[in-house]
């Protein structure tokens, strides 16, 4: 793991109104780091989630990334169009619905195509050898190629929108809730296959969910939430097997196995 | 004397439930040995007393209130109980391993690549470290026809070897073992007693609980009776 951190965020937060979505939040991520947020419905972990991918613009304090070069940028000094950049090459961002994450009315290879043609791929042979290169990565047939993702099941779709992130090899990605929703089968398989991709690509993670299991399988280290605050930070099994805060232990004690 | 792997000193551990009106749950205080390359050193006591906690201190899975936990890594030596997370991380990663009682399955992966990680992780090439999974799983007695699949549906005894192969496949100079032979046959922890006499010989530092009094004998230089450090709490 390298010794400087890909991302920043410094006394975050963010108020809707007078109503408080997250405060005072400070984090690192490293390359190659998977760190989960987790904590209930309304404990702040989507708003976080949404200002570190600057789908949100902070009320208070800042984002930085270390960009390709080596430069650490403060997000909010980018322009439009080098944070849309980034959105597209860099980083990956895999939402809870499928649906939103994804063209429903494109094709398979389009879905994942679309992405590779964004950085500049264009020939076209090219573009549907590696989309089917990918699609056979997240295990979906290579006959589904030509199919729009409204014929395929909520596991295909999500894999699908897995493909269409990765495609372009970003060294970010952040999760939101990415097995909520699907049967626990499916999951099993759909965690599987990110655990194994994470590790292979080397890939740093921020993902949000409020399914311990899912945390322990996946991250390396854990900041848990409440109330728009973050009340615990440590590495994952010690979060997990040794909560100290009275809400973390109410949270571990609440779930049958983590 | 060569400088310890392992040095605890003065570690005070106390669990608060919260959900308990924060009832207070003593486990040890002034907690303190050393290990040395080479030796297996078994906690010792009855049910309760702390062992397990020790271990998992040790390991940095269990935070600790007070004290010292150095473990010597290269030329440098690292506090686990102040160690930042991702220290922690490489740490577990290079010099301490963990054997746990039970092994916590991964799902769809099968037993080969299971025991295979570790070394892959070292960048071992996968073929290598499938094959030399495959040689310590053959030597622990497990039928090639499990190898390929999760072992969730494993027995207890076929699940702790798949967990003992994982946690003994790669080279970690420090190994912290929680009941490593509890549901194996006398002909799996003869293998077990053996793999552990050769670690011992590679000059791995081994601290463990081992309730099978002959398993202990035989592995284990000294034992360290936690009871002292219970009371003490």
């Amino acid at each position: 793991m390298s010794e400087h951190p890909l991302l920043i965020a410094e006394g975050l937060g963010k108020n809707y109104g007078a109503r408080l979505g997250c405060r005072d939040v400070s984090l690192e991520v490293y390359p190659g780091e998977v760190l989960a947020v987790v904590g209930e419905s309304g404990s702040g972990k989507s708003t976080l989630l949404g200002l570190l991918s600057t789908e949100l613009t902070p009320t208070a304090g800042r984002v930085s990334y270390r960009l390709r070069d080596g430069r650490l940028a403060d997000l909010s000094t980018l322009s439009a169009a080098e944070r849309r950049l980034l959105m597209r090459t860099d980083w990956g961002l895999i939402r809870q619905n499928p649906a939103d994450g994804l063209r429903m009315a494109v094709s398979a290879g389009g879905n994942v195509g679309e992405r590779l043609m964004a950085v500049g791929w264009r020939h076209y042979g090219q573009i549907r050898a590696e989309a089917l290169d990918w699609l056979a990565k997240v295990e979906i047939a290579g006959d589904r190629i030509d199919d729009d993702p409204r014929a395929f099941s909520g596991g295909m779709r999500q894999r699908l929108q897995i493909a269409r992130n990765l495609v372009t090899r970003p060294r970010l990605v952040f999760m939101d809730e990415p097995t909520g929703g699907l049967d626990v089968s499916v999951q099993a398989r759909l965690l599987d296959l990110i655990r194994g991709l994470v590790s292979d690509l080397g890939l740093a993670v921020i993902i949000v969910t409020h399914d311990l299991a899912v945390a322990r399988l996946l991250s390396h280290r854990m900041v848990v939430m409440r109330q728009g605050r973050v009340i615990e930070t440590g590495l994952t099994d010690q979060v997990l097997d040794d909560p100290r805060e009275p809400y973390t232990q109410l949270l571990v004690s609440s779930v049958l196995a983590a | 004397m060569s400088e310890p792997i392992l040095s605890v000193a003065g570690v005070a551990k106390t669990f608060v439930l919260h959900l308990r009106e924060g009832a207070r749950l003593p486990v040890v205080s002034g907690a303190g040995f050393q290990l040395l390359a080479g030796e297996c050193v078994a906690l010792g006591g009855p049910s309760g007393a702390g062992k397990s906690s020790v271990l998992k201190m040790v390991y940095g899975n269990y935070r600790v209130d007070a004290g010292h936990i150095r473990v010597s890594e290269g030329g440098e030596v690292v506090d686990v109980a102040t160690a930042d997370p991702r220290r922690l991380i490489r740490l577990r990663a290079h010099t301490m391993g963990y054997v746990s009682q039970f092994l916590r399955v991964i799902p769809r992966v099968g037993a080969l690549d299971v025991v295979a990680e570790p070394l892959v992780g070292d960048g071992v090439a996968r073929a290598e470290a499938t094959a030399r999974a495959g040689a310590l799983l053959a030597r622990l007695n497990l039928p090639e026809r499990l190898w390929q699949l999760p072992p969730a549906t494993f027995s207890g005894g076929e699940q702790q070897r798949v967990n003992i192969a994982r946690g003994l496949i790669a080279h970690r100079p420090l190994l912290l073992m929680d009941e490593p032979t509890a549901s194996l046959d006398a002909a799996n922890r003869q293998v077990v007693v053996d793999l552990i006499g050769e670690k011992k010989r590679a000059g791995v530092a081994i601290l463990g609980i081992f309730h099978d009094a002959e398993v202990r004998e035989a592995v284990c230089d000294r034992v360290i009776d936690v009871t002292a450090f219970a009371q003490a709490a």
